[in-house]
């Protein structure tokens, strides 16, 4: 690529080095420094012992060990990756469910399906922290929004965010409020890639748009989809934001809400009911959730790959 | 017949996007409208318009909060760390792109895995590390953080634009005399704008947003940012709803302003590498 001037630096070889290498320092030093070292630490941390913000000694698989098995910790650990588990899916039922429909509708490019594009990415912008105390407000059960509304139709006060059996589906609504934009607009860009030709065929062929959709486009979108689904996992294994703003630290009400974003900060950083913090254990969790989306973000590419292909 | 049914399926996809726009719009609607009403208001006609615009919420929130100094922070951290992660992913994607050299592609490497880390399960570590630097509760911590979140995708695609670029002009720059700094500053870099506007919405809005690596790093009132700081103002007034949906009214608007501009922009950086 550099042939032509490759023999006219050549007599500046060692200043040609200390330009190219200028250039990388910066960059690579910030990498090293904040992401390669801490990365290689939490998985070092997660096998000691910590006295405050120092490791003490190694102790083995002995943090492990204890936020899987020994309770009280396994069981909240394992609550929580419930949760976690429940929240992927009810993401990719109706969150995605709900994009892959508006993309579609707006794949017919009808009138006024520009201003819908950037009016349903709006909230996309927005902080989870804005969010989850917009739809806390509307979610109160006296002066909130929702019931106000649902109280003209004559159905009673909910008690949206106290009640275990409503919590964790009103914080995922407002998780999906806020996030629709972003998997709608990448189906979409997925379903404008298909030629204009093949949608042009199946018309003729008197496809419906039911058929057109179910038999057309899902199949061509497949990589649009692998994409939106991987990301999903990551997003909903990582979970914060929004069910701290809502629910609190612990997840209330009685943990139907804890995630294990929460509960790896509760550890690692203490929270008033739980009490001290712990690195050790809260590495070991980080470890864990690190491995474990990892492993199965790299399954899940594979087989999702391999269905693009069949398709 | 066909063309019934398409009327018909037409109709039916515009009322799907119809209410799908309501819902996306009207919470935000009742938020700045409710901005504008007593609290007194809000409690007995949550779902009417203000009966007259009253600007007291915003006087005390302008004058009883912490409020502008949280924004001002916000304003300062983004800005820093967005500058940053401009200036440092554009010199390594220029050595990457533009010079072949013998470790060129594990360099590459190197930054491409780092877009696969998620450095919030970093955090104990990284916690220790700025402790020990000294570097806990200060902004140049939190700067640093998001300069190393932001830098791997950010190489990956300044090294993709800049490999697009002609190498002629480099060559008669190069015949001309002119130094490797002068060559890559005015005749490079002018031409790599667009890329450096995708990289720079791409972080910024993130970072704007973040709400994680504050509540861990920042514990002075002084030094929180605008999500964090809401936090500590909705526990300050909370039954105050008017107050309230005034700040939340607040710290939504620069953004929104900025997305409805620049929305284009915004949607093509923040779903880029999603998209292909």
């Amino acid at each position: 690529m550099t042939e032509g001037w490759r023999h006219t630096a050549k007599p500046f070889a060692w200043r040609r080095s200390l330009w190219i290498a200028a250039l990388l320092t910066p960059a690579l030093l910030v990498m090293v420094l904040f992401v390669l070292w801490p990365l290689l630490s939490a998985f070092r941390f997660a096998f000691y012992e910590f006295n405050g913000l120092r490791p003490s000694g190694f102790i083995g698989l002995e943090n492990f060990r204890q936020v899987l098995f020994e309770k009280p910790y396994s069981d909240w650990t394992w609550n929580a990756f419930k949760h976690n588990v429940i929240a992927f899916l009810a993401l990719m039922l109706f969150e995605n469910g709900t994009a892959f429909l508006i993309a579609f509708a707006l794949l017919k490019a009808l009138p006024g399906h520009r201003v819908h594009q950037v009016i349903v990415f709006l909230p996309v912008v927005l902080s989870a922290v804005i969010v989850g105390f917009l739809w806390k407000l509307f979610l109160h059960p006296l002066f909130g929004l929702v019931n106000q509304l649902l109280g003209l139709v004559g159905i009673g006060a909910i008690p949206w965010l106290g009640n275990e059996h409503t919590a964790l589906g009103s914080i995922l609504f407002a998780n999906i409020w806020h996030w629709l934009g972003f998997p709608a607009l990448v189906l979409l860009a997925g379903m404008q890639r298909i030629s204009k030709d093949v949608l042009e065929a199946a018309r003729l062929d008197g496809a419906g748009d039911l058929a057109l959709m179910t038999k057309i486009v899902w199949p061509l979108i497949a990589p649009s989809v692998t994409i939106v689904t991987i990301l999903t996992f990551i997003g909903s294994f990582n979970w914060f934001e929004i069910p701290y703003v809502m629910a609190g630290l612990t997840g209330s009400p009685g943990g139907s809400t804890d995630v294990l974003g929460l509960y790896f900060y509760r550890t690692a950083f203490g929270s008033t009911t739980t009490g001290i913090q712990d690195f050790g254990q809260g590495s070991a969790l980080a470890v864990l959730m690190f491995v474990f989306v990892a492993g199965v973000t790299a399954i899940a590419l594979r087989y999702l790959r391999r269905r693009e292909i069949e398709q | 017949m066909r063309d019934r049914g398409e009327t018909i399926g037409n109709g039916a996809i515009q009322l799907l996007l119809a209410v799908n726009a309501v819902i996306m719009i009207y919470p935000l609607f009742v938020m700045v409208a409710s901005s504008f009403k007593t609290n007194a208001e809000i409690f007995s006609s949550p779902l009417s318009l203000p009966t007259h615009f009253s600007t007291a919420n915003l006087e005390k929130v302008w004058t009883e909060t912490n409020f502008v100094r949280y924004l001002a922070n916000s304003v300062g951290i983004t800005a820093a760390s967005v500058a940053l992660i401009l200036m440092f992913s554009t010199l390594a994607g220029y050595a990457i792109a533009r010079y072949r050299f013998r470790l060129s592609s594990l360099v590459l490497m190197f930054f491409l895995s780092g877009m696969t880390v998620p450095l919030k399960l970093a955090i104990i570590p990284l916690f220790i590390q700025l402790d020990t630097l000294g570097l806990v509760d200060s902004y140049l911590g939190l700067v640093l953080v998001y300069v190393a979140m932001g830098i791997p995708s950010a190489v990956f695609i300044m090294t993709g634009f800049l490999r697009t670029l002609p190498r002629e002009l480099e060559e008669s720059a190069r015949m001309d005399g002119a130094s490797e700094l002068r060559i890559m500053w005015s005749i490079m870099l002018p031409l790599a704008r667009p890329a450096l506007v995708i990289v720079a919405i791409q972080n910024a809005v993130p970072i704007w947003n973040d709400f994680f690596f504050p509540l861990v790093l920042i514990t002075s009132d002084n030094l929180k940012t605008l999500p964090q700081g809401l936090t500590v103002f909705v526990g300050e007034f909370t039954t105050d709803w008017g107050v309230l949906f005034t700040g939340l009214t607040l710290a939504a608007l620069p953004i929104t302003v900025l997305y409805i501009v620049l929305s284009k922009q915004f949607i093509s950086g923040i779903t880029q590498g999603a998209v292909k």
